[in-house]
């Protein structure tokens, strides 16, 4: 099919549509969406990094605190982005509204990229939220800007396709919290967020390193600190590697109507 | 002018094994006010999802105004509105947010959205709900607000899929009255429902389909004209104990002040007044005892049913 001059704006507007709606959608009731994850990371602050970081010293050569800084904004990243896609497009799926979608002239890649855009949304919102509570407690002096928002972006929107897929499969309000239970929080805590992977045995090093979460923690860590266990290259390659693949993933489900079409 | 739909040996099995179309072949010409009837389960939300790309066909191909839906779906997709037969939309939304953001998906800037969204709701009587959350909207509004979504982005062919069920009888109406005057500016419509009334008084032709195929394509005046016979029930402004015996209809007392009358098509209603005169019987009303569309519908589904029960 041939593209006229007026379809890229169409692409525009529909996919600015989504994204507002998402947006829209998480702001509304930002109790359930931006605040438990404040919450939980102000605890994380609380107790690792002032009362129990105080005696364990420091990590990876900074200060407890500062060292478990990135791994909890990523964490709350991580967590937001994943579960606003995930809700968001089942919810749509459980209540037929994706039909709405679905009968619109809207090619895939624009629907799959309106809803990864709703998901990088909140992870930020959240992650920067998380970020002014970790000021709170310490002084966070950014290493590489550049790198920090790259990393951030990346990992969002990594975690926004692995929402989408699981949505795409999902048959019940269930099925939607048996990844982030059993697949994301075990990666999440294994992903050198509390500890540097220099304090593991090697057989448990060579482990780690089949974690993505790890590539994309110290990739933050350098952004914030300048200080990392994984070389930089690697972790933004290991990254763009799983977008990639997610997202082809993601389109050929979309495209064979998986979950959606009969 | 290519027609507003052409399908050609459409074919839809179902994973398990159901073939719900068996080679569908359907026309619809442009401008057309169409109904598509059929008895539950006989192929007719397949055939609407194919369409509108909610289905995944297994064969054939579906052409709207000329777009092949294979080789350009968007195009037939910015062609097609569609008013589903089910609920379809966030519940938590406000009315006019559900039509603005679905204008959104077409590609209309949100401007030009709000401006059509505001025409549509005014024209739907839902302008002073649209800021009310769609789950506390009745039935009735929420079949207004899916026509009202559909319209938005001012399709060429409408597809109603039973767009009045559970309506009262005054929202019915004025949605026939809306319906028709969207026909009489050019936009082709297609509607199946169970009001087989709503086909006869709405539609110029007709599909029914029956177990995946269709059973008959014409026009329904054509369709009506094959009524051989015709029952009327009569109120009468005396009282009438003992049926007089008039040529060439069939009376049944129904009770005292009730009469029905069978009479085929060699007779007129003109020629029925005269012989009940003639016996000084005077009518206050008349009404067809059953729907006429309903009657040869039901006939037609029936021997379809008698010809499989006797296929080998």
């Amino acid at each position: 099919m041939t593209r006229g001059a007026g379809t890229w704006p169409r692409y525009w507007v529909t996919f600015a549509t989504i994204v507002g709606k998402e947006f829209r959608r998480f702001t509304r009731i930002w109790v359930q969406t931006v605040l438990p994850s404040v919450i939980t990371t102000t605890l994380y602050f609380l107790i690792f990094g002032e009362l129990i970081g105080g005696r364990i010293g420091p990590m990876g050569g900074l200060p407890y605190l500062d060292f478990i800084v990135p791994g909890l904004v990523l964490m709350a990243v991580i967590t937001n982005a994943y579960s606003n896609v995930v809700s968001s497009f089942y919810s749509s799926k459980f209540s037929r509204y994706v039909e709405e979608l679905l009968v619109s002239p809207a090619p895939n890649w624009i629907i799959l990229a309106g809803y990864v855009a709703g998901g990088v949304a909140r992870g930020l919102t959240v992650g920067a939220t998380v970020m002014l509570v970790a000021m709170l407690f310490t002084r966070i002096e950014v290493h590489s800007p550049a790198v920090t928002l790259l990393v951030l972006c990346m990992t969002a929107v990594l975690f926004s396709l692995g929402g989408f897929i699981n949505a795409i499969y999902a048959n019940s309000f269930d099925d939607i919290s048996i990844v982030p239970t059993f697949v994301l929080t075990p990666l999440t805590y294994l992903g050198g967020v509390f500890y540097s992977i220099d304090l593991l045995p090697g057989f448990w090093q060579a482990v780690s390193l089949a974690n993505p979460v790890l590539y994309m923690v110290n990739g933050f860590r350098y952004g914030l600190h300048g200080v990392t266990d994984i070389p930089l290259g690697w972790a933004f390659g290991i990254i763009l590697a799983f977008i990639v693949g997610l997202s082809w993933f993601s389109l050929s489900l979309l495209r064979r109507g998986v979950g959606i079409k009969s | 002018m290519p027609p507003a739909l052409a399908v050609t040996a459409l074919v839809k099995t179902y994973r398990g094994g159901l073939q719900a179309l068996k080679g569908v072949d359907l026309r619809v010409d442009a401008g057309d006010f169409f109904a598509l009837l059929g008895p539950n389960g006989a192929g007719k939300s397949t055939l609407i999802g194919i369409i509108a790309s909610l289905v995944t066909k297994t064969s054939g191909q579906v052409r709207v105004f000329g777009h092949d839906l294979d080789l350009d779906p968007e195009a037939v997709k910015s062609c097609i509105g569609l008013v589903p037969q089910e609920f379809n939309f966030n519940l938590f939304l406000p009315a006019g947010e559900v039509v603005v953001n679905q204008a959104g998906y077409y590609g209309i800037p949100r401007r030009e959205a709000r401006v059509r969204a505001e025409r549509y709701l005014r024209q739907l009587d839902l302008w002073e709900r649209r800021d009310t959350e769609m789950r506390r909207l009745s039935g009735g509004m929420k079949r207004r607000l899916m026509i009202a979504r559909a319209l938005v982005h001012e399709p060429r062919l409408l597809i109603l899929d039973e767009p009045t069920a559970g309506v009262d009888i005054e929202i019915r109406r004025s949605m026939w009255a809306f319906l028709k005057e969207l026909n009489a500016q050019g936009t082709t419509i297609i509607l199946t429902t169970h009001y087989l009334e709503e086909a006869e008084s709405l539609c110029r032709n007709i599909a029914i389909i029956n177990d995946g195929e269709i059973a008959e394509r014409t026009s329904i005046a054509a369709l009506l004209g094959r009524l051989h016979t015709e029952t009327f029930v009569l109120n009468l402004k005396g009282r009438v104990t003992e049926l007089p015996q008039l040529g060439g209809f069939v009376l049944n007392h129904v009770d005292d002040c009730t009469l029905e009358v069978e009479m085929n098509r060699e007779h007129t209603i003109n020629g029925l007044f005269d012989a009940l005169s003639r016996n000084g019987i005077e009518v206050l009303s008349l009404r067809n005892k059953q729907n006429r569309l309903e009657r040869l519908f039901l006939d037609m589904v029936d021997q379809n049913q008698a010809d499989a029960r006797g296929a080998p």
